[in-house]
């Protein structure tokens, strides 16, 4: 009965989230409504700027290059430079800066002298679409959203329907407790009352069940001998594990998030642990690659809608996230106000999660790129992963299983032309699994 | 019966009133047992809640406690680069060029660096130059990681400002030039292009520098020789492939004489090729690494050798001269004048002498011969030092006219013989600075010692053979508060050049021409065109030359008669040479290098004084082998010219002529040594007149020395299966079956070759990579260099001299040498087989007594072994855990994680090549070597297991480098090419002795070796199959 109610719930919650999801994407169009009676296309604007000028501008704040947001009539107001200027500025900046420009070279030695990029394949209609852009106040923060998205929602209410319907189990078994012990006491009641004396009815009746058992002794036998082995088996099990790490997730000096940038951005795994291509080691990407980003990313804005329930409930809020990346900039010596570095570095110790023993040796390079695996097939779905955590339990047997299950990638691989002719048909077989290429043997991976 | 007797202990027993007697009568303890401490405060003891079942309960709590707390993993902490160099990637190795021209070693080599730590040096096989790393060159990656380095510099021992230093130095540096007081310079040998001409600059500027160049072990008197007939300081060079006949007198031409690098242009020569290969006469004194190789060896003290060389030039000229020399060696000057005769340009002499006349008349040999060996034309420059000149500087100083005193690069308080003038005269000197990279006897001495660098963290240049130009560049940044010594000179001459602009710029002007410097620095070398080389050695000759001389010419015809007259002071004559694995001593602290046993006597840890059997019987001196297996021997005195020096073990060396002694420099450093290293006695105060023969006298002195050799059985006792050999003449005219048996067993009660029969069933192994090793024991000259490079490569620990005299030495290749117990093994073979019974004179018993014992002059051979990865191995069927076993490619597999250490499998090793980890030797100050600090740990290679206590461990075959070609081809999707295929000892052997690779492949050159007809397996009777096989030895006996 309750169940069914709930079931209504769901949908509340589902048509709540749907209207304010509505109500977001409508407040993020009203943003890029031009604000000003400029003639260029925001939108378009956007785009561009994003494409062109965001690895070096920021609207509101320096970076490599001065902040724009209404640069145009910043510039004609504070200046008196004109939309030509910035046209010619934009087009080639080296040639107005040698030609000797006084505010070109004013900017260009406050900058601290690096030129910027020409681009001469901006057309003018382009370069209004930008400023159009700049001229659009800078978006205002966000407000905080109490509510969830429809996505998150209904993950979470079949969280809540599980514990929900666990409750009710539990309830309705406390009630069939509860109904049989009364219905006992009534019987017993009605028993007494008809002048039954149950001690006496049940005096004849042999001995009790476990009186019975202890005289049994094959029965005693049987099940000690099957208690021990039980016992056995677990404590086996248990010692077996003692130095497997499986779901080890230790807490990071620098609160980075997979699911952040492998997940919601996308970006590919070997993009920062680079030398899983080359190396033995996925080598933990040193500082100067997160930079190659968040030079230009300072603060995280990647729920427009604010933070999720659960997210907020960890305490990871858009602000906790900034701050971590304060983090990084504290570490790599970065001076966010001058936009340069201070020299002052301070290297991250991270905590290794995947710890192999010295004893074997594992090469990145020969599974990600001779044998193209997945980095997911060992590390587990990174990509979801808040905190990363040891997926797989990095055992020998662990390690045996898929060599003897995977088939080796021998197409287009000039390496393997001979030996996979040879010894495809000693075995009879089309595909090879690594291990009978080899890769069972101690030495392969023991030296 | 019973009996009466009273027995007792002690003498108090006897004494009935004995208070302590009858204590002990009663109880255990005289006294009683001070438990009042804890359980006399009764009070306290009644009033604690706790009792003896709480104690019980904690001591249960806190085991169990701990046990819980020992599952918990540790945590590990990673910390990547701020900002990653470019060309590092963790995990992949980088190879940088560089040379290394530490005034005894030049070489051009390849350093491997691993997340920008060097590791490992390899040779540069971009260079023209013949030469390959030694075993020290292999072994300086480790003396990088010296802890005991000087880590900033210091004013009398005490640490100092650089500023301080630079002020102090230049203002005093200016006063002596206003002063016109002499500033002198006192360095190793450079080699070097820029640095001669940064020194000439910075005489330039303080007018009364006087630059005097010093070599520990001197070769002055080849370099006057050479000056006098062809008007420059330098080394005639010597190619020995193009020789066919080689004859040295005393030269140790595959160590370390005129510099070396020269074994393996003669490993060329001496294998055989089209039928031929080049013979090799040897007369020398102490029994040598190149006397041991040559296919005649004429033991000769350096007095008669030099009346040989004399009786030879007059034989070639037609002419006779004085002097007596043995019978023996008579016939033999008179069969190599033929030989020569018949060979002429193809034919080249040389000599160790000491003497200008001995260096002036080889010189005119060669010349009169037209060798095609002999270089004079580009000489090289390896070695500079002036002994004039350095006898100058220290009468100079003695007498109190030298106000400043730099030295870079020479210890001369350890290395002079005359180390006590030097003290006397340093006492007068004002100012004086030394440029060290460790504490020594001269910075003790000194005002200011600046910790200078390693050469692995320097920059430079040298010029090894004329037009010969290579580049020093640093492989890792400096350690420690360093500064080189050109780096100073250019601050103390107010220049704000970096060393490295000064070289740069050089080159530009100087050497380069239309080179390119990126191009040279990549390649580490750059050879200059003929014409460009003429101009500029002008160059640097002119600044190299320190003072204008009149250079007096030798006459040979003098000089001949000079030589055959020359006769010894009476007493024993000392020769004193350099050990392939210690040199001139300046690595004495390296550990690798301590442990190295030299490849004659197989001692590591040690220098002695080598003495003939006749002589050590007269003098009354011993060698024995004790119960634990270690050699034992008596100590002696030596003096010359009333110098003595104590108690030197000494060793009685097959082979060394009798009248004569020997004696390694190099050893018996204390100052700023680990005491582990303070091993051996110092030789150099014997070095008299620089002089390497000398009068000397030896004394018995009382006590036995305990040596850590390596092989205490030191004949083949007739094996010839173990060592084959065979003759030029034999090889070519005779059927291999004649010359390499192949040895035959019983099955079926008739005789079949060991090679058909099979106790195993064999695998299909055609199918990938089959690896196999050749080593040649015609191209191997027993250097050593492959044992260093398979230790580098492959983490071997060190053990410590106490150890190695257990025979618990770790080296995973070693390189067995054997004597022969009649003059040649053919005879040992021969007296083998005709043994008829058990006693009489042919008789089993007494005959193998006999051939224990080597000749006088013995044959001698090398054999480097190691795991011989074979097909069927003993090791692997007993294995309880099947710890070891095989892989497809042939290797034999050692998984040390899962081994128990039963060490079935050493004992069931017919090689021997299984080694036990008795202790572990990482982390463990008893071994206080390298694994057991921080700094010395950095030489580890990252791809192999560092091996703890408890486990075997054994050659692998190089199975990680192995993977990593075949990864790399994988990953490149490519087939492999011959020769990428690398083990550490192959790659390292740059006389093409150790040649490895995939026999599968049938095109590779070890398909090819493994088909030839002096191919054999060892104790191939055995059945094992391994995959290591070898080339029967050739000797050139051919008469003339």
């Amino acid at each position: 009965m309750k169940k069914v109610i709930y079931r209504n719930q769901i949908s509340k919650v589902l048509g709540i989230s749907l209207v304010v999801f509505l109500l977001f994407s409508i407040s993020i169009f009203a943003q890029d409504e031009p604000a000003t009676g400029s003639s260029g296309d925001p939108v378009k604007g956007k785009t561009l700027f994003n494409q062109n000028c965001a690895a070096c501008h920021s609207l509101t704040r320096k970076m490599t290059g001065p902040p724009l947001a209404n640069i145009e009539s910043r510039l004609s107001e504070d200046e008196g430079l004109d939309r030509e200027w910035l046209n010619a500025w934009i087009k080639n900046s080296a040639g107005m800066i040698k030609s000797g420009d006084a505010y070109g070279n004013k900017i260009y030695t406050e900058y601290a002298q690096a030129p910027m990029t020409a681009f001469p394949t901006l057309s003018d209609t382009d370069i209004d679409d930008i400023l159009a852009y700049t001229a659009a106040p800078p978006p205002a923060p966000v407000a905080v959203a109490v509510t969830v998205d429809s996505k998150d929602g209904s993950a979470k209410s079949s969280d809540i329907t599980n514990e929900l319907i666990l409750g009710a189990l539990i309830v309705v078994f406390a009630l069939l407790i509860m109904m049989l012990i009364l219905v006992k006491k009534t019987l017993k009641r009605f028993a007494i009352a008809k002048g039954v004396d149950l001690d006496e009815a049940y005096a004849g009746k042999g001995l009790s069940l476990w009186k019975a058992f202890v005289q049994n002794q094959f029965l005693v036998l049987v099940t000690s001998i099957f208690l021990l082995l039980a016992a056995a088996y677990f404590a086996f099990g248990w010692m077996m594990q003692v130095g497997i790490d499986q779901g080890y997730e230790p807490i990071q000096p620098i609160h980075y998030s997979h699911k952040i940038h492998a997940g919601d951005n996308k970006i590919e795994c070997k993009y920062c642990h680079s030398s899983a291509r080359v190396s033995k080691q996925s080598g933990i990407p040193s500082l100067n690659v997160c930079m190659n980003c968040h030079k230009s990313i300072y603060e995280y804005q990647g729920n427009p809608e604010g933070p999720t329930k659960e997210d907020l409930a960890n305490g990871y809020t858009n602000e906790f996230y900034t701050g971590e990346i304060q983090k990084l900039y504290k570490a790599v010596g970065w001076d966010e106000e001058n936009q340069k570095y201070t020299g002052e570095t301070q290297p991250v110790e991270w905590v290794q999660v995947h710890n192999l023993p010295d004893l074997v040796y594992f090469d990145h390079s020969q599974h990600v790129s001779v044998a193209e695996i997945e980095c997911q097939t060992c590390h587990g779905p990174v990509e979801e992963m808040e905190i990363v955590s040891q997926y797989s339990p990095l055992t020998m047997g662990w390690c045996i299983n898929c060599h003897k299950e995977t088939n080796v990638k021998v197409e287009g691989n000039e390496y393997y032309t001979k030996i996979h002719e040879e010894l495809s048909k000693k075995y009879g077989v089309d595909q090879l699994t690594a291990a009978q290429m080899g890769g069972l043997e101690c030495g392969k991976c023991h030296y | 019966m019973a009996s009466n007797k009273k027995y007792w202990k002690n003498e108090a027993e006897l004494n009935p009133n004995d208070s302590i007697v009858e204590a002990l009568r009663q109880n255990e303890f005289v006294q009683e047992i001070p438990v009042d401490e804890f359980l006399g405060d009764k009070e306290n003891l009644s009033a604690t809640n706790t009792d003896r079942r709480d104690f019980l309960k904690y001591v249960g709590f806190s085991t169990a406690a701990a046990a819980m707390a020992a599952c918990e993993g540790p945590v590990r902490r990673s910390i990547p680069y701020v900002v990653q160099p470019e060309n590092i990637i963790p995990g992949v190795a980088n190879y940088y060029a560089t040379t290394i021209a530490n005034g005894f070693d030049f070489a051009s080599i390849l350093v491997k660096t691993r997340e920008g730590r060097p590791i490992k040096v390899e040779n540069n096989t971009d260079a023209k130059l013949k030469g390959g790393a030694n075993a020290r060159v292999q072994s300086s990656v480790l003396s990088l990681y010296d802890s005991t380095r000087l880590q900033g510099p210091l004013k009398d021992g005490e640490p100092v400002e650089w500023n301080s230093i630079d002020a102090d130095v230049k203002a005093k540096l200016n006063s002596l030039n206003t002063a016109g007081k002499q500033i002198a310079l006192l360095t190793q040998t450079y080699a070097s292009p820029s640095t001669a001409k940064l020194i000439a600059e910075f005489k330039e500027m303080y007018g009364t520098v006087n630059h005097v160049t010093y070599d520990a072990i001197s070769e002055d008197a080849a370099l006057s020789a050479f000056e006098a007939r062809y008007g420059e300081r330098a080394l005639a060079d010597y190619n020995f492939e193009e020789a066919n006949i080689i004859v040295s007198f005393g030269a140790d031409i595959l160590v370390d004489w005129q510099g070396g690098g020269y074994d393996s242009g003669y490993s060329k020569g001496r294998v055989p090729k089209n039928g031929k290969m080049s013979k090799h006469v040897q007369f020398e004194a102490n029994m040598s690494l190149t006397g041991a190789n040559a296919d005649k060896r004429i033991p000769l003290t350096p007095m008669q050798q030099k009346v040989a060389l004399a009786q030879l030039y007059a034989k070639l000229n037609g002419a006779s001269t004085s002097g007596e020399i043995p019978e023996y060696a008579q016939r033999a000057i008179e069969s190599i004048t033929q030989e020569i005769g018949k060979n002429k340009s193809a034919a080249v002499v040389v000599t160790g002498l000491q003497d200008v006349n001995a260096q002036a008349v080889v010189l005119a040999i060669n010349e009169m011969l037209g060798s095609k060996a002999f270089d004079a034309k580009a000489p090289k420059y390896v070695r500079q030092g002036n002994v004039k000149n350095v006898n100058a500087l220290i009468a100079d100083m003695k007498a109190g006219n030298v106000g400043a005193l730099i030295m870079d690069g020479v210890n001369p308080m350890f290395t002079l013989p005359n180390a006590t003038d030097f003290a006397e005269g340093i006492e007068k000197v004002d100012l004086s600075v030394t440029f060290s990279t460790n504490w020594t006897e001269t910075t003790e001495m000194t005002n200011y010692t600046v910790a200078s660098n390693h050469f692995l963290e320097s920059w430079g240049d040298t010029q090894i053979k004329k037009g010969h130009y290579g580049l020093i560049q640093p492989t890792i940044k400096e350690l420690f508060d360093t500064r080189q010594l050109q780096s100073a000179l250019l601050q103390w001459m107010g220049s704000d050049k970096s060393y490295y602009d000064y070289i740069k710029e050089t080159w530009s002007t100087d050497v380069l021409g239309e080179g390119d410097w990126n191009q040279a620095l990549h390649d580490g070398v750059f050879t200059a065109g003929s014409n460009v080389v003429e101009e500029l050695v002008e160059t640097v000759a002119a600044v190299v030359e320190v003072e204008e001389e009149t250079i007096s010419t030798i006459d040979v015809s003098s000089a001949v008669r000079n030589l055959a007259s020359a006769t010894s002071g009476g007493g024993m004559e000392l020769r004193l040479y350099s050990k392939v694995g210690m040199g001139d001593g300046q690595q004495a602290g390296n550990p690798w290098l301590q442990e190295f046993p030299d490849p004659i006597s197989r001692v590591s840890w040690d220098n002695y004084v080598t003495v003939s059997k006749v002589d050590a019987e007269n003098l009354g001196l011993i060698n024995e082998n004790v119960a634990n297996g270690g050699l034992d021997g008596s100590y002696t005195n030596l003096t010359v010219n009333g110098i003595t020096i104590e108690n030197v073990p000494v060793l009685i060396q097959p082979g060394q002529a009798p009248g004569s002694v020997g004696m390694a420099l190099g050893y018996g450093r204390q100052v700023g040594m680990k005491s582990e290293m303070q091993t051996g006695v110092n030789a150099y105060p014997l070095y008299q007149g620089y002089n390497n023969v000398q009068s000397v006298t030896l004394e018995k002195s009382a006590g036995t020395h305990e040596f850590a050799c390596m092989q205490l059985h030191n004949t083949l006792m007739g094996r010839g299966d173990i060592i084959k050999e065979t003759t030029l003449e034999i090889f070519n005219t005779k059927d291999h079956s004649e010359w390499n048996k192949v040895p035959m067993v019983s099955l079926n009660h008739q005789e079949v070759p060991a090679t058909t029969v099979d106790l195993w069933d064999s695998f299909d192994r055609s199918i990938g990579h089959h690896f196999n090793m050749s080593i040649d024991l015609n191209a191997c000259t027993g250097c050593g260099v492959c044992v260093i490079a398979c230790g580098a490569e492959n983490n071997v620990p060190v053990v410590g001299k106490e150890e190695v005299r257990r025979s618990r030495d770790m080296h995973w290749l070693r390189i067995d040498r054997y004597y022969s117990s009649e003059d040649t093994f053919e005879e040992d073979n021969v007296k083998k087989d005709e043994f008829d019974g058990l006693s009489g004179d042919k008789g089993s018993l007494g005959g193998f007594g006999e051939m224990e014992d080597p000749a006088t002059n013995p044959q001698v051979a090398f054999q480097p072994i190691m795991c011989q990865h074979c097909n069927h191995a003993p090791c692997e069927t007993v294995c309880p855990v099947a710890a070891t076993s095989h892989g497809r490619q042939g290797q034999n597999q050692m998984a040390y994680n899962r081994c128990v250490g039963t060490r079935y499998c050493a004992n069931n090793c017919p090689y021997k090549v299984r080694r036990f980890n008795w202790f572990l030797y990482n982390n463990n100050d008893e071994f206080n070597y390298h694994m057991n600090n921080d700094l010395g740990k950095m030489v580890l290679n990252p791809d192999v297991n560092v091996r703890s206590r408890g486990v075997i461990e054994k050659c692998s075959m190089c199975i990680q480098k192995t993977q990593k070609t075949i990864l790399d081809a994988k990953r490149d999707g490519r087939s492999i090419i011959d020769g990428e295929f690398q083990t550490a000892c192959s790659m390292a052997c740059s006389n093409g002795a150790i040649i490895f690779g995939d026999v599968n492949d049938g095109n590779s050159k070890i398909a090819e070796l493994k088909e030839s007809d002096r191919m054999y397996h060892l104790l191939e009777s055995v059945g094992t199959k391994p995959n290591v096989f070898y080339h029967v030895k050739v000797r050139n006996n051919n008469e003339a």
